[in-house]
């Protein structure tokens, strides 16, 4: 059996040739396939990816009770005096609390790619920014100076917008702001944003008072007492979570409809690509008629010759699947886009081909070729010897 | 036309191959076709509030800050200026976040003027809201998707706006009517809005008192527009609140162009599924004529020229890509329902299935072309003895 399996296999290989043009329909038919649901999807995990690396389990996010974003929310400088007073947070060398008060706003810029105006955020942070977030990193220019209108961009920020390169200045609401810097933080999405003074911000937009509060915690096991010294105060009213659920939180609807979008469209395109492999398959059973009824004849049976005709289609399958995916990955993988995220500003990220999504790429793609090989395969192993052979 | 019976009969030659071609083209022709749908509609913002002559009017710096409701008065006076209204985010939901209601504070006499004729509402209900403090206009889809009725209180918990009296998120408010979209192609847009006094709005919220997020003008001649928004423009400028008013229709487009380049993804794929496409189909032409070749070297010696031979072949390429492409859009048709559902405020329209046509000929063409030079290259007599 196993004997007669792999020499069918191996006769239905060295045949190959022959029937190039047609076994590559079923490669490029699922190549197409994979190629898309892999450079889709890889939006998702790009997306999802940015968001998911822009928290720490040891820092907790406070905003006003019932405001779900930090654009929408509002604490006053005495709600925040008593958030620097509870359990669980770090502190410095000088007893600080590690708390930065944030002013979180939106502010217009022209965009490199379509040159208008595109929605950014420029965040207020507090002197404490760069021990509450150690993973932010000068890499041009300087830290911006508190008190005078300077600001740093992100790293993703400036690649997206106009006229956000150190030194540059930005003409934002009767003022000047100078570029001071550029900075990275782990590719998380504050690199898609603007930092400067929360007080300048604040004197700037005229709002007296912070969007929310970021709280670094001796550790994220303290996040409990925290949360609960902080909402069981009845002088204050917020929601406390921790910054991974957040930013998780965020990037749920955007996900989701790049998935649904993904496979819906890579749903049709592989049914259309089953049509071609059972084309592709039916003419080699048809070109190979007289090869099989000769198998046939001389005593292999019905099984090895269908096994066969499906493992010839699961192999160019396969191979469709790996061209698709390296495609997808050659073209795609690191490529920055941006997008308006759940604050309402662009959130820049990059495709990024998971070994996941190449995975699930290929595992398409062997589907659509055992499907479009089963019965093509079938009819290879009923061909009626005698017909077939006088046939030829 | 005469050669049509002959077309169509080689055409069906080998019955299984192009049954199978043909669904495999009509699946992509049904991708064409709702791709080039969506496309079109992220170009297309529908009518109404995006009308011509609807202008918009935000802070220059940041859509998020609030402009001086005293604004309205100076816009009013600006030449060409029709109407002027205003309005906030609320950023209202009901009872779970993922229900949201796109809630509007409306001056009831301004905003009504603007939008005349865009919603059906009933005079006693009108009526009853003008009398009612805290009623409210909600779009009839909306009442139905959360099972309102007029007489109904709901609360709407807003993510921005505390309330003065008690801190509260909350704003409750009686439903005293409903409203429909006249134009239908406005349904979507129009299907998750309430409407609800300024008055209270502004006399119950706690912070921003006076200050309203954006302006929506009405102008009398569109062509006037670009006019019209410089003067609204330089009467704000250099004052701490600078403005940019722009057509409604450019401020929507502005904001699609922000969810990223849709146009460029979109033709990405379509670029993936007709590069497949062209081999699929090409592979199919090229096996067909080769197993013909006898055949149509008994046609070249009964007469056929060159010509006819060639124009059979592409006339069969054509007839196979047609057939593909009008079911595969005719699918792709029934399907726009569907796509409306999920796209509001853009316009969804066959229209975009149109070019579906162009492409099926331009793939006929290239498809069949190569196969047809080699038809009409066959050599009668190698031909007829089969020798390829």
């Amino acid at each position: 059996m196993f004997k007669q399996l792999a020499a069918a296999i191996s006769m239905s290989l060295q045949t190959l040739p022959q029937r190039v043009g047609a076994s590559s329909v079923i490669v490029i038919g699922i190549a197409g396939v994979v190629a898309v649901l892999v450079s889709v999807l890889s939006m998702g995990a790009g997306f999802r990816h940015t968001l998911a690396d822009s928290g720490r389990a040891d820092r907790a996010i406070i905003l006003r009770g019932g405001s779900d974003a930090e654009l929408n929310s509002n604490l006053t400088r005495a709600d925040v005096d008593t958030i620097g007073n509870a359990p669980g947070l770090a502190q410095d060398s000088d007893g600080k609390a590690l708390l930065s008060n944030e002013l979180v706003t939106v502010v217009n810029i022209p965009k490199i790619d379509t040159g208008t105006d595109a929605n950014i955020t420029l965040r207020g942070v507090g002197l404490e920014l760069t021990k509450v977030r150690p993973e932010l990193k000068i890499v041009a220019g300087r830290m911006f100076h508190p008190a005078v209108r300077e600001l740093i961009a992100g790293a993703g920020a400036a690649k997206q917008f106009r006229g956000l390169t150190v030194g540059s200045v930005l003409h934002l609401r009767n003022a000047d702001w100078t570029v001071t810097g550029m900075f990275t933080s782990n590719g998380d999405v504050h690199e898609s944003e603007l930092l400067a003074d929360v007080d300048t911000v604040g004197s700037s937009i005229e709002r007296n008072g912070y969007s929310s509060a970021v709280a670094l915690l001796t550790s994220p096991a303290e996040f409990p007492r925290f949360k609960d010294a902080l909402t069981t105060d009845p002088q204050l009213k917020v929601d406390v979570q921790r910054e991974p659920e957040y930013y998780a939180a965020q990037s749920k609807a955007l996900t989701k409809a790049i998935n649904v979008v993904g496979n819906t469209v890579a749903v049709i395109m592989a049914i259309g690509a089953m049509f071609g492999a059972l084309n592709s398959m039916y003419s080699a059973v048809a070109a190979r008629g007289l090869e099989i009824a000769t198998l046939r004849a001389i005593g292999f049976g019905a099984l090895p010759v269908l096994l066969s005709v499906m493992i010839e289609a699961l192999l160019l399958s396969l191979l469709g699947g790996v061209i698709g995916a390296s495609l997808a990955w050659l073209f795609f993988n690191g490529h920055s886009v941006s997008t308006l995220g759940g604050a309402f500003a662009q959130v820049v990220f990059q495709l990024t081909v998971t070994r996941a999504l190449i995975i699930t790429g290929i595992v398409w793609a062997c589907v659509i070729g055992l499907l479009g090989g089963f019965f093509p395969a079938l009819r290879a192993a009923r061909l009626p010897v005698a017909e077939a052979l006088r046939a030829a | 036309m005469k050669y049509f019976p002959l077309v169509w009969a080689t055409l069906w030659r080998k019955k299984t191959r192009t049954i199978f071609t043909l669904l495999s083209m009509v699946v992509a022709f049904l991708l064409f076709g709702m791709l080039e749908t969506i496309d079109y509609a992220f170009a297309h913002p529908s009518g109404g509030a995006t009308g011509a002559d609807k202008l918009i009017t935000i802070n220059k710096y940041s859509i998020t800050l609030l402009l001086p409701f005293s604004d309205a008065q100076a816009i009013r006076a600006v030449p060409g200026v029709a109407e002027v209204t205003w309005l906030t985010w609320l950023g209202a939901y009901y009872q779970e976040s993922k229900n949201f209601v796109f809630a509007l504070p409306v001056d009831t006499d301004s905003y009504f003027n603007l939008h005349k004729d865009e919603f059906i509402v009933s005079g006693e209900q009108m009526q009853a809201y003008r009398n009612t403090r805290t009623g409210a206009l909600v779009n009839s889809a909306l009442m139905k998707k959360f099972g309102w009725k007029v007489g109904d209180k709901v609360p709407l918990h807003s993510t921005i706006w505390t309330q003065k009296k008690d801190a509260s998120l909350d704003w409750t408010f009686d439903i005293v009517g409903s409203f429909d979209a006249r134009d239908p192609t406005q349904a979507g847009q129009q299907a998750s809005t309430l409407l609800f006094h300024y008055e209270l709005f502004d006399e119950g919220r706690s912070f921003g008192k006076g200050n309203v997020g954006w302006f929506e003008e009405r102008v009398g001649d569109p062509s006037q527009s670009a006019a019209i928004a410089g003067r609204i423009d330089a009467l704000f400028a250099n004052s701490p609140n600078e403005t940019k008013t722009q057509p409604a229709k450019d401020f929507a487009l502005a904001f699609m162009k922000q969810l990223g380049d849709i146009g460029f993804v979109l033709r990405a794929i379509l670029g993936a599924v007709f590069f497949t496409l062209l081999f699929l189909t090409g592979n199919t032409m090229m096996q067909s004529v080769r197993e013909r070749t006898p055949e149509l070297a008994v046609l070249k010696t009964i007469g056929f020229g060159d010509a006819k031979v060639l124009g059979l072949v592409i006339g069969e390429s054509l007839l196979l890509c047609v057939i593909a492409a009008v079911i595969g859009l005719g699918l792709s048709y029934a399907a726009l329902p569907i796509i409306k559902l999920g796209l509001q405020g853009v316009e969804v329209s066959p229209r975009a299935l149109l070019p579906g046509i162009g492409a099926a000929v331009l793939l006929a063409l290239a498809v069949g072309t190569p196969p047809a030079l080699r038809a009409m290259r066959l050599n009668i007599v190698d031909a007829l003895a089969d020798k390829r």
